[in-house]
């Protein structure tokens, strides 16, 4: 008996101490990720918390760190997000409605359009930054100005919205779109009052955490010419700069009060506005999420 | 609560179900000449990106008549079914050839509308499909996309009736279609398609998914619907299409030199015949449970 | 007889579609236009790179951009050899690769074959916040944080250094590599495991031996798409590896990333038609090219896994 309950007992003294081993690596590389998740928040908090007051919400940014602040950058950030808004999500749900419901699969062209958009997905963010400064900016004439920020956002969220709604739209079983069509639904009655109402939650979801990406998005920004002094409440066709390059702006700047405390301060305002619209979003995922 | 009655004898009364219309199972066939033919098949085969699902099959559905496809799964029963509505059509690749005549005009003529088909060719599904909408709503769906909206009360009402779901839903037509038990689903998809009036309905194995007492008046529900209706159903369950059917049509497969499997018809008769006195070998042998 | 031949005639009129469905084809049309922006953006972008990168190169030989070891566009006598800023770049990706490669890949281990189900659903979700930390505030940390708490170890380090960009952006780049990676391993099917440890196999030698090898093509992808996120990384290099192209391949010293310059020059005012506006476009088509081509190796390699295992 006991000779049996031995035999189940590990016998290899080695395998144990490199199983643990491994765990402990396994545990750490989730660590690394986490720690410096909390260290980047604490020390952020820490060093910005005093300075996030009236005067960073209310002010105009100025050369004295004691009276600067982001008015302008974050009402320009608000507009951002309306624009980015009312421009994504009709071109991405339309893209991902024609992917899923309408295009054959087997056409070379439909194909290739998802390879294009899967990589206009992973294309960096500054290089969109090139594309607005030289069509927009230059090109089209249209200037510096907010529309022209919003436009390349909208350019580079547009792959995530579409591959989000795509999903979303993905999961809307069959059954629901055949059911449609035997009653005598043309293909845009199915689309327009089964698939979509069904998917809606899973859109929503999906293109606010898109948005919040693109809402902290500074490089292409900096190529169509967010980095400026702007004292005034931004205009869809005048002069802007968005939170974070506020943020840049004063990290780039070599004294301290600019470059660690304000700009700690002005990170703290940018991480509460992502972090609301990504509460939103798994509120919404956890209300409305159907399993079929 | 239904109690199950432990011997076979003792007729299982159900609220909602038409004691004519099983009385109604023993009535003959009327003779040949006297059946008015809604369906002419003519050498029918369908391929899927090349492969032959289901070759040559020829036959005649006949109105007011319960038809059922039997056969071993992958016989290519289901395939079958759905030429009858164009559904397909849906499925990128699938190619129909040969002839449906429905009343003597080809189903698949250059201007025929696929809607327009399905308005008068009606579908139920294996499982269950009820859109997530209330019970109201999904009745009214087809008239509303066909745009019969002129007493849309009154057509739910008269729908629920037909489907023996009336008493059951009457008191929550806006309750959610998905809180109702399986049979009282796979009714209600039957009231969705009675509510546009078709001619013919469709029936891919509409009581697979559901238990022993569901089955018994969904199999009803088709004695009592066949005086209005046409009816086409698609069973693996011998036993059910001897209950339910006045022809019987049995499928079988071949398989092709790389192994591909088609479907092909063995034999197409009064139910009776088929299951006691089957005239090819092999049918004999699936009714009798020697095959498949 | 007649009678029938009337239905039939009534019935012929009655399948066919009662008028033309305009509205169909409108939305359709609207949808495909919608599809069709994603096309254009393509094209845009290699126009908008490509078009003033050729002019660049007819004033500036390619050979001498490829092959050239000092950057100086802004200085006189002027010299575009870019590698001193692919040298930055690649440097920047290598660090940020030895951490985001190791660790996502056991984050990945860990979340598909240790954590439980309803761990992994908390754990994942919580891991997915890192990569949506804006990438400003990565710089700020990098170089507030990261560069002193360096300096405290006794490396002599700068204010701006390679290193402290690089360890910061892979950090940045775990999530990357370890949903990719689980995605992969996830799909690996559960007989292939289970028939593992029906042989006696350690937990560790079923995800080493056997979860692994049979995701390879999901991980290398994952990998691909880190190290083509680094590669387009800009805001940490911009803010913390500093702005002095540098060939010297050393991690304590400051670089300049092909993306870092590009969003330098780019912000400024420099006239349009000039060789310093020209330059942006020459560096942000190589950057471009080489981004595109991992993109579409990954793309690839993600697709084999999901036809094997789907």
């Amino acid at each position: 008996m006991s000779a049996v309950s031995a035999g189940l007992r590990s016998s290899r003294r080695r395998g144990v101490w490199a199983g643990r081993l491994f765990m402990a690596f396994l545990l750490l590389s989730l660590a690394i990720g986490f720690a410096t998740l909390l260290t980047l928040v604490v020390q952020v908090v820490f060093k910005g918390v005093e300075w996030v007051d009236l005067v960073l919400l209310l002010e105009p940014p100025s050369a004295d760190p004691q009276i600067a602040g982001a008015r302008p950058a974050i009402l320009a950030t608000i507009y951002l997000g309306v624009l980015l808004l009312a421009l994504t999500v009709p071109l991405g749900v339309g893209t991902a409605i024609y992917l899923e419901e309408y295009a054959n699969r087997n056409r070379w062209y439909n194909r290739l359009l998802e390879i294009n958009i899967q990589n206009l997905a992973a294309v960096p963010s500054i290089v969109y930054g090139i594309l607005g400064l030289a069509f927009l900016v230059r090109g089209l004439g249209l200037g510096r100005v907010l529309l022209a920020g919003a436009m390349i956002l909208t350019l580079l969220v547009l792959p995530t919205v579409i591959i989000a709604a795509r999903e979303a739209i993905r999961a809307v079983p069959d059954s629901i779109r055949q059911g449609a069509y035997a009653l005598g639904a043309t293909r845009w009655q199915v689309v327009w009052r089964q698939v979509l109402p069904a998917a809606v939650p899973g859109i929503a979801t999906g293109s606010i955490l898109a948005l919040s990406r693109a809402l902290g998005e500074t490089a292409p920004l900096l190529l169509v010419g967010a980095l400026t002094y702007v004292s005034f409440n931004p205009t869809l066709l005048g002069d802007f700069t968005a939170l974070p390059v506020q943020i840049y702006q004063w990290v780039a700047r070599p004294q301290p009060e600019f470059r660690d405390t304000l700009a700690a301060s002005g990170i703290i305002v940018l991480l509460v506005i992502l972090l609301a619209m990504n509460a939103l979003a798994i509120w919404l995922r956890n209300r409305y999420e159907r399993r079929w | 609560m239904v109690t199950v009655p432990e011997s076979q004898t003792v007729p299982v009364t159900l609220p909602g179900v038409n004691v004519d219309a099983v009385a109604e199972r023993g009535r003959p066939l009327p003779a040949r000449e006297l059946r008015e033919v809604v369906f002419d098949v003519q050498g029918l085969g369908v391929s899927y990106s090349g492969n032959m699902a289901l070759q040559d099959v020829s036959l005649e559905v006949y109105r007011n008549f319960v038809t059922a496809f039997i056969g071993p799964s992958g016989c290519g029963k289901s395939t079958f079914i759905r030429c009858f509505n164009h559904m397909n059509a849906l499925i990128p690749g699938a190619r129909i050839h040969g002839r449906i005549l429905y009343h003597e005009q080809d189903l698949y003529g250059t201007d025929v509308d696929p809607v327009e088909v399905r308005k008068r060719i009606g579908m139920v599904f294996q499982k269950p499909n009820p859109f997530p909408k209330s019970i109201y709503d999904n009745v009214a769906f087809g008239p509303r996309v066909l745009g019969m909206t002129d007493g849309l009360d009154e057509r739910v009402e008269r729908a629920l009736h037909q489907a023996a779901l009336w008493d059951e839903v009457k008191d929550r037509l806006k309750a959610s279609a998905l809180g109702l038990s399986g049979g009282q689903q796979q009714r209600l998809c039957i009231a969705r398609c009675l509510a546009v009036e078709p001619e013919v309905i469709l029936m891919d194995e509409p009581a697979s998914a559901l238990d022993p007492i569901a089955t018994t008046r969904i199999e009803d529900l088709m004695h009592e619907l066949k005086r209005d209706y046409t009816i086409i159903v698609v069973t693996h369950n011998m036993q059910q299409a001897a209950r339910v059917a006045d022809m019987t049509a049995f499928f079988s497969v071949t398989r092709g030199g790389e192994g591909q499997r088609t479907g092909i018809l063995i034999e197409y008769d009064a139910t009776d015949k088929i299951f006691t006195q089957p005239s090819d070998k092999r049918t004999e042998d699936y009714v009798t449970g020697r095959f498949g | 007889m007649a009678t029938g031949e009337a239905t039939a005639a009534d019935q012929r009129i009655a399948l066919r579609a009662p008028r033309r469905r305009w509205g169909e084809d409108v939305i359709k049309g609207a949808l495909a236009l919608c599809a069709l922006l994603s096309v254009a953006t393509t094209i845009g972008i290699v126009a908008a790179l490509f078009l003033p990168a050729f002019e660049f190169f007819e004033e500036i030989s390619i050979v001498d951009f490829i092959t050239g070891t000092n950057w100086a566009p802004l200085f006189a006598p002027s010299s575009f050899g870019v590698l001193p800023l692919v040298a930055g770049t690649l440097l920047v990706t290598a660090i940020a690769c030895a951490v985001c490669m190791p660790f996502g890949l056991g984050a990945a281990i860990y979340l598909s074959e240790y954590a439980r189900a309803r761990t992994r659903k908390s754990v994942k979700p919580a891991l997915e916040v890192l990569a949506g930390i804006p990438t400003v505030v990565y710089g700020y940390f990098a170089l507030t944080f990261v560069g002193p708490r360096l300096q405290d170890l006794g490396l002599p380090v700068g204010v701006f250094s390679a290193l402290s960009a690089g360890l910061v952006m892979g950090v940045m780049l775990i999530p990357t590599v370890a949903s990719v990676s689980e995605d992969a391993m996830s799909a690996v099917p559960r007989d292939l495991r289970d028939g593992a440890y029906a042989l006696g196999s350690t937990r560790l030698q079923v995800a080493t031996r056997i979860v692994v090898p049979a995701a390879v093509s999901g991980i290398i992808a994952s990998y691909v798409l880190a190290i083509s996120r680094a590669v387009g990384e800009t805001m940490i290099v911009l803010i913390a590896a500093g702005g002095q192209p540098n060939l010297a391949w050393n991690p304590l010293e400051a670089v300049q990333t092909m993306t870092a310059f590009v969003a330098a020059t780019g912000q400024g005012d420099t006239p349009t038609g000039s060789i310093e506006y020209k330059t942006i476009f020459a560096v942000g088509a190589t950057l471009f090219v080489m981004t595109f081509v991992m993109n579409l190796l990954s793309i690839r390699l993600v697709r084999r896994f999901r036809e094997v295992y789907e």
